[in-house]
């Protein structure tokens, strides 16, 4: 068990630091969340940045236009990039977490050629077309029908919460190419390009009032074969390497600003009065830093065991779990800070405590429900029995 | 980095679990629970003789392994796990810190605020020594059992008999060298590694029970209200396990007792909770069954108090948090 930097590491943070230091006092400041467009260009500005610096994509294999960074490394770079309040991955988070680590694991050369580089450079912007009104959870339920015609799939059915959809250039799509067969057997993976006739996007509306998904229609969309990511039918192994890739790592810089955010708070609750005066919500606050500390520990846990090519520990839907709970405490913390102050919303100045707690609520839905991250936990972790079978 | 356990701390926490499973079984338990001798400590020598007490002392001295808090947390789980009575932390203090010869046996005290209830120590008559620490001052003496007043309570845990202390204590030979902040924070950090173990065992029994007991024609571990507290079992026990180790880790690296004492107050806090509320589901999974004598799940239970009562507690450990978080936030302004 070691905790400490080796010199490469070492090395690696500094440089990581340096850059930064640099790099970050020049940015230009955030865009308007209601902006889509706007933030678009700003994301991929900045993966730009770190493309040019040699940071994209660090621990992605050399061969496919990565650095070849340990995972402990990438886990430094989340950690810095997060400390140093460098800008979030936002639009490019289905490209850079999902589908370009799926199609570097198990895309063709050429497909490698064609859409990594784009990933990596920022260039091109990615969605999700995973869920579907009648599949959620249940995403093996879903319908969306490809059928073969010469060499193109003729696509048609709807996607539901895609996210960035609206300026997304590509789109990783799961639809069905053997209706016939068990349900988890007729899927196939496919790479949709968004401006394809018969592809429509229609913005949902989020309760926050931003639209941050989008619905998505497939009327008889052509895509050629050749963008079938895996073979025909063998699209649920390749989603479940896609979903792994996020084990782990995904949130974990996140954990780092949630720390840095109740540092925040703790400020904010001194400059008001209520760390004296109320020592339970001090209390709540110390018991959260406990938590936010010890996730940090489970993520070093989880990628050191990766590390060795193992399974990634019982980690993976364990943090989901236990983060996704954590964060939706801080910022009901935060409401009880600001008091009648909650109930407003900010104009544009400094941190929006109250619109993080409205955007926080999808913390236990998006990417798999509490409830399904306790199932897989007690099923695949525990061993427990499934359901229904006596 | 590589948080991941070295070949050696798996050979050290494997042993330990094997010496374990054949010496302190479920019927062993048993005996030890009903011994007419109560303030026997089992399998005393058996644990000095596999190092559990001079894990950390310097080679050159007896019994020595030379070897850290990482390996001494590992160790501690395991005899966590299997339940085995103290007072094992209070001990291994003593050992590494006061010279306590091996195959004897301390206690622990401290200075504290009034109105927390009686000062109790375990199995006081046979203790070789108490150890007296105060937190405000830094100071340690060391009193001999024999000179304290004392009445035996019944104590929660069938396992963990009591003595509570009564007026003054008398003055012992002071420890000079030693730093009774430091004992209270190494000796929070190994009880939060023994509530690991009690939540780990916790875990396990429910879903082996769950596994074999069968309702409305299927095991109720099918059932997903089953499965959900299971689950909720291992969400607590799992991120407290990294933090105890992760601290541990750092206090080898050189971490000062306050940076130790703010990494051990969320590991503690957090083992307390995964102990004592996995205790409790563990329980309910049993049903009925875990409300008789007959089931074991109750010892869980009873154990995790006794240690969430030990060293620092919820109130302790959440100020301290929190002032090291406005500690930061004033050094963020
Ligand atoms: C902000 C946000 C962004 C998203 N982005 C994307 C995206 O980019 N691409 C994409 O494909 N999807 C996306 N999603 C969709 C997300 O993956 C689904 O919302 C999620 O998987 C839940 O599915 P559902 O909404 O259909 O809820 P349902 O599956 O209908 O669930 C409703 C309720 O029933 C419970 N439930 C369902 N099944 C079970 C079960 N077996 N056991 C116990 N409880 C159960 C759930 O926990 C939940 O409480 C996004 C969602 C959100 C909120």
């Amino acid at each position: 068990m070691d905790l400490q930097d080796t010199p490469a590491e070492a090395a690696f943070r500094r440089g990581l630091r340096d850059w930064l230091g640099k790099v970050l006092p020049d940015l230009p400041p955030p865009p308007d969340p209601l902006d889509w467009p706007a933030r678009r260009a700003y994301d991929t500005a900045w993966q730009r940045r770190l493309y040019d610096a040699g940071y994209a994509g660090v621990h992605w294999p050399r061969e496919v236009g990565g650095q070849g960074a340990t995972p402990a490394e990438y886990l430094i770079f989340l950690e810095e990039t997060e400390r140093a309040g460098a800008p979030y991955v936002g639009a490019n988070f289905v490209g850079l977490l999902h589908a370009g680590p799926t199609i570097a694991a198990e895309g063709t050369a050429e497909q490698r050629r064609r859409w990594l580089p784009g990933i990596l450079s920022g260039a091109e912007v990615w969605c999700q077309g995973f869920s579907e009104p009648g599949a959620g959870s249940d995403l093996a339920a879903l319908r969306t029908r490809a059928v073969r015609d010469g060499d193109d799939y003729v696509v048609s059915g709807s996607k539901l919460w895609t996210s960035h959809a609206e300026v997304a250039d590509w789109c990783e799509l799961l639809v069905r190419t053997d209706p016939a067969a068990p349900r988890h057997r007729g899927i196939s993976w496919l790479v949709l390009p968004m401006d394809a006739p018969g592809v429509t996007v229609r913005p949902l509306r989020t309760l926050m009032g931003t639209a941050e998904f989008a619905e998505l229609f497939l009327d008889e969309v052509r895509v050629p074969v050749a963008n079938r990511v895996g073979a025909e039918n063998d699209g649920w192994r390749v989603t479940m390497v896609t979903l792994s890739f996020e084990r782990g790592t995904a949130f974990a810089g996140e954990v780092v600003a949630c720390r840095r955010a109740l540092v925040e708070l703790a400020g904010l609750a001194r400059r008001n009065g209520v760390w004296e005066a109320d020592p339970g919500l001090r209390r709540s606050l110390g018991l959260l830093a406990a938590r936010f500390g010890a996730l940090w520990r489970l993520v070093q846990w989880n990628v050191s065991e990766a590390q060795g090519g193992g399974v990634p520990g019982p980690g993976a839907s364990v943090f989901k779990l236990c983060f996704s709970e954590a964060r939706q405490e801080l910022y009901d913390l935060a409401a009880a800070v600001l008091g009648s102050g909650a109930l407003v919303l900010a104009d544009g100045e400094g941190d929006d405590w109250t619109a993080q707690r409205l955007q926080g609520l999808s913390y236990t839905i998006a990417a798999g429900t509490s409830q399904i991250q306790r199932n897989i936990v007690a099923q695949r972790v525990l061993g427990l029995p499934k359901p229904g079978r006596a | 980095m590589d948080f991941r356990l070295t070949d050696d701390q798996i050979a050290l926490q494997l042993g330990l679990r094997e010496l374990l499973t054949g010496r302190f079984g479920p019927e062993q338990l048993r005996t030890a629970m009903t011994d007419s001798d109560k303030d026997r400590l089992p399998l005393w020598s058996e644990l000095a003789d596999a190092g559990l007490f001079s894990l950390r002392k310097p080679e050159q001295q007896e019994g020595g392994l030379g070897l850290g808090l990482a390996e001494a947390v590992l160790a501690f789980e395991e005899v966590g796990r299997a339940l085995v009575p103290g007072p094992l932390v209070a001990t291994e203090l003593a050992t590494v810190h006061a010279s306590l010869p091996l195959h004897q046996a301390a206690g622990l005290c401290r200075n504290r605020p009034a109105g927390r209830g009686p000062l109790l120590v375990e199995r006081l008559p046979t203790l070789d020594t108490l150890l007296l620490a105060d937190t405000v001052t830094g100071e340690v003496q060391s009193v001999s059992p024999a000179r304290v007043r004392a009445r035996s309570r019944r104590g929660v845990d069938p396992l963990t008999p009591l003595w509570e202390l009564e007026g003054p204590l008398p003055s012992g030979d002071p420890l000079p060298g030693l730093d009774a902040r430091r004992l209270w924070v190494e000796g929070s950090l190994l009880t939060a590694a023994l509530q690991v173990g009690v939540a780990s065992r916790a875990v396990a029994t429910a879903v082996v029970y769950a596994g074999q007991r069968e309702q409305f024609g299927q095991p109720i571990g099918a059932f997903q209200a089953v499965q959900h507290l299971c689950a909720d079992m291992l969400a607590r026990t799992e991120p407290a396990r990294a933090a105890v180790r992760a601290a541990a880790v750092c206090a080898d690296a050189g971490a000062s007792t306050a940076e130790l004492a703010v990494a051990t107050a969320g590991a503690k806090l957090l083992a307390d909770q995964a102990a004592v509320r996995g205790a409790r589901d563990c329980l309910q999974v049993h049903g009925g069954m875990g409300f008789t004598w007959e089931a074991d799940v109750h010892l869980l239970l009873k154990r995790a108090w006794v240690y969430e009562g030990s060293f620092a507690g919820a109130a302790e450990s959440t100020e301290l948090l929190a002032e090291d978080l406005s500690a930061a936030a004033v050094g963020h302004l």
